[in-house]
């Protein structure tokens, strides 16, 4: 027995923008002609790297180019790339929802994939009809739903609700039972996309727990795709980085994560645009400057139809892993200004000696008065921080975190 | 305080994760760390080569051979056939009063309908037959086609939702269709059968014949035909959403080329060859002959309906297998 699961060769997609529907007869027609003349597709000539921010040629795009890559039995894969790299392609592909347009993917064992929790799920159905309908999209045999039900149910906490449509529950209810039916699924293969970003805190910890729980102790082959670097790197064994549609770089997690960061884009200016019914947030600036001198000093510009009393602002420091390091308002550290109302004006706010290690950083901005939340500019602005503290070996803010505390260390010979 | 309370919540919900993740990864006891994993990627060692191709449990490629219609693989999933059955079934009539009634209101309006039209105003002729078994007859087995067909050429468009996010075989859905139309059948028959029996004891002009042990055939056929055409059409409305308007009118069309509101053997002779070329004709003649023993019934006819049905299904089915893997880029 060999130990690949999934081999990928030469996997190319290519799909057609613009508008579909217009034009189709003709280039359906144009194919065939070619076809009748033993030629080539004339259109799949045309495509061209999928770079979305550039206008392209053609109407076609190679959404997937060339992919070659082998998934070992047992292995968590993580696919991680910024929207438009093709991972959902490449997942849609292999959970085989759409076909290839050249290539093929040896697959081993049977597949199960998740590209969203809930499909088919009727909701006029009770619970536990949808229980057994939606095991049987994903492939269980009624018998085979039948022995989980208990777990099922149990594991998605709705017991009460069970003989309830589910129109009626709410919806974290839904998703739990949705989940829930997906995590006791018993493929050889499950692919995974993203589908964790539900749930309240308590059950995404336990479906991440149940989803290490399926790769380790049962050794299964996991494909994951997801923009959360935390969950994959807490995951999965190996990750590939997916950029225009090819395999951008491969291999450990660690290294892949870390050429994932390097392509950021680093912004220190960001200005947005103005919502003319509600207050909103013009600009966000970061001084670099100060920056380098440890002193965070941000501007943020607002402008409002009708007098903030008093507009507030908050922000949120993200390190590079999307995990919060620390945050402000102007609730918990009020204003050493006079602050009366405006209808737009500039806040600022400083935060001096900042404890941070080199690395990058986000920071999403809010904005609102007393009584309410206007606007929010997630990730807003994205920098380098480098730390003026020196270290003879670097150290890597994605393993020991963001905050640079300086220790002393002692030794007490016996 | 909403303003305070998101920002508030924003923050321990973060921050919580954040705990789980730097406990699960810098704890190197509970998990490796991830530099110690993995050496994959992105060339195979050569030590470690695929199996041969026969090994492999399944290839994904850009296409399949054109009669590789993946039968086994609805047989597998012939759970989820009677699920979709069911949910159509229990989903149609949740929170109506009437519930499964609404499958009896249904043809029965139309029913009289068509006798205050066609035989009250038009004075169509009905073979000599009571009006009522007459129209029930043809509506309740044209109802079954018409139903089938109309749904199974829309299942690319309605459930694109689910076909785009998880495979299952697509010929699971309009099999259950047939299914769920064919129970839908099964209770209007049985209004069929009140009203036939209630004729057949009152001394009425009925003659049911042996023909009647073909039922089992006709439904077959008619549930089998509307399939092969619908799936013909979903593969198509995938592209060209014309095809959808054209249907809907065109059933309505097709059923006065058929002989659902009059006998065949009123038609003048020019019609006559005309109406037998459809093959709908003969399934809907032989079905009024056997319960109520008037019409036209030939071996011969009915044979041409089984083999274009036949043609039709595995058309369809071809057809459907060929849309379904790239229908989800066109929808």
């Amino acid at each position: 027995m060999s130990n690949v699961a999934i081999k990928v060769e030469n996997l190319s997609k290519l799909y057609r923008l613009g508008e579909i529907g217009t034009g189709t007869l003709s280039h359906d027609l144009n194919r065939a002609w070619a076809r009748l003349r033993g030629k080539e597709d004339p259109f799949a000539k045309v495509g061209e790297t999928n770079d979305r921010t550039r206008k392209g040629d053609s109407n076609f795009v190679w959404s997937l180019k060339d992919i070659n890559f082998e998934v070992k039995r047992g292995e968590v894969l993580g696919i991680i790339g910024r929207n438009g790299a093709g991972k959902s392609t490449l997942l849609k592909i292999l959970s085989k929802v759409t076909a290839p347009t050249t290539g093929r993917v040896k697959v081993q064992g049977r597949i199960a994939s998740l590209l969203e929790v809930g499909t088919g799920f009727h909701p006029e159905l009770t619970g536990r009809e949808n229980i057994f309908l939606n095991g049987a999209i994903l492939g269980m045999s009624k018998a085979e739903v039948r022995s989980k039900f208990d777990e099922i149910v149990d594991f998605s906490g709705v017991e009460r609700y069970i003989d309830t449509p589910v129109k009626r529950y709410s919806s974290g209810m839904y998703v739990r039972l949705a989940f829930a039916v997906a995590a006791f699924l018993e493929p050889e293969i499950l692919i995974i996309d993203e589908v964790l970003a539900v749930g309240d805190a308590e059950f995404q910890k336990k479906c991440l727990g149940r989803m290490k729980d399926v790769s380790v102790n049962d050794g299964r082959t996991v494909l994951f795709v997801s923009h959360n670097m935390d969950a994959v790197r807490s995951l999965c064994s190996s990750a590939i980085m997916m950029q225009q549609g090819m395999v951008h770089a491969a291999g450990s997690v660690r290294d892949t994560i870390a050429t994932y960061y390097e392509g950021v884009k680093v912004q220190t200016l960001a200005k947005f645009a103005i919502n003319e019914k509600k207050p909103s947030i013009v600009s966000v600036a970061i001084n670099s400057e100060k920056l380098n001198q440890s002193i965070l000093d941000i501007n943020i510009e607002y402008t409002s139809p009708f007098e903030l009393r008093p507009p507030i602002a908050g922000i949120v420091l993200y390190n590079a892993l999307d995990i919060p390091v620390f945050g402000s308002n102007g609730r918990y550290h009020p204003y050493s200004s006079n602050m009366v109302s405006g209808l737009e004006g500039v806040l600022n706010v400083v935060i001096e000696g900042v404890e941070l290690h080199t690395g990058l950083y986000k920071l999403s901005v809010w904005l609102g008065d007393s009584a309410s939340d206007y606007d929010a500019k997630i990730e807003a602005i994205t920098f380098n921080y480098l730390s003026p503290n020196s270290y003879s070996t670097k150290p890597d803010p994605l393993l020991i975190g963001s905050i640079d505390k300086v220790a002393t260390w002692k030794f007490y010979g016996k | 305080m909403p303003y305070l309370c998101s920002f508030n919540r924003c923050l321990t919900d973060l921050s919580r994760k954040c705990a789980a993740a730097f406990q699960s990864n810098f704890c190197p006891a509970a998990n490796p760390l991830p530099v110690q994993k993995a050496d994959v990627l992105p060339e195979a060692p050569p030590a470690a080569p695929g199996p041969p191709d026969e090994e492999w449990t399944e290839v994904i490629q850009p296409h399949t051979r054109l009669l590789d219609l993946g039968l086994r693989d609805v047989w597998r999933y012939r759970d989820l056939v009677l699920l979709f059955v069911r949910r159509d079934f229990v989903s149609t009539y949740k929170q109506t009063i009437l519930g499964p009634i609404w499958f009896f209101i249904q043809p029965l309006l139309t029913t009289i309908t068509y006798m205050v039209v066609f035989g009250g105003i038009a004075n169509l002729s009905t073979d000599g037959l009571p009006q009522l078994p007459f129209y029930l007859a043809g509506v309740t087995i044209w109802n079954y086609f018409a139903q089938t067909l109309t749904t199974v050429s829309t299942v690319f468009t309605t459930n694109a939702a689910i076909f785009g996010k998880v495979y299952f075989p697509r010929l699971t859905m309009p099999l259950s269709i047939v299914l769920s139309n064919l129970v839908r059948f099964g209770i209007q028959f049985a209004l069929f059968l009140l009203v036939w029996g209630y004729y057949l004891l009152g001394q009425h002009s009925l003659h049911p014949n042996l023909y009647i042990l073909l039922t089992p055939i006709l439904l077959g056929l008619m549930g089998l035909l509307g399939l092969g055409l619908g799936m013909i059409f979903s593969a198509m409305t995938t592209k060209y959403r014309d095809l959808a308007m054209l249907l809907t009118f065109g059933v309505q069309l097709l059923m006065y080329a058929t002989p659902v509101i009059y006998p065949l053997s009123r038609l003048p002779l020019k019609y006559k060859s005309f109406i037998m070329a459809n093959p709908l004709s003969a399934i809907v003649e032989t079905f009024r002959y056997a319960f109520l023993g008037s019409g036209t019934f030939s071996w011969f006819t009915l044979a041409y309906s089984t083999a274009f049905t036949l043609v039709m299904l595995l058309v369809g089915t071809v057809i459907f297998n060929k849309v379904e893997k790239s229908f989800t880029d066109t929808v």
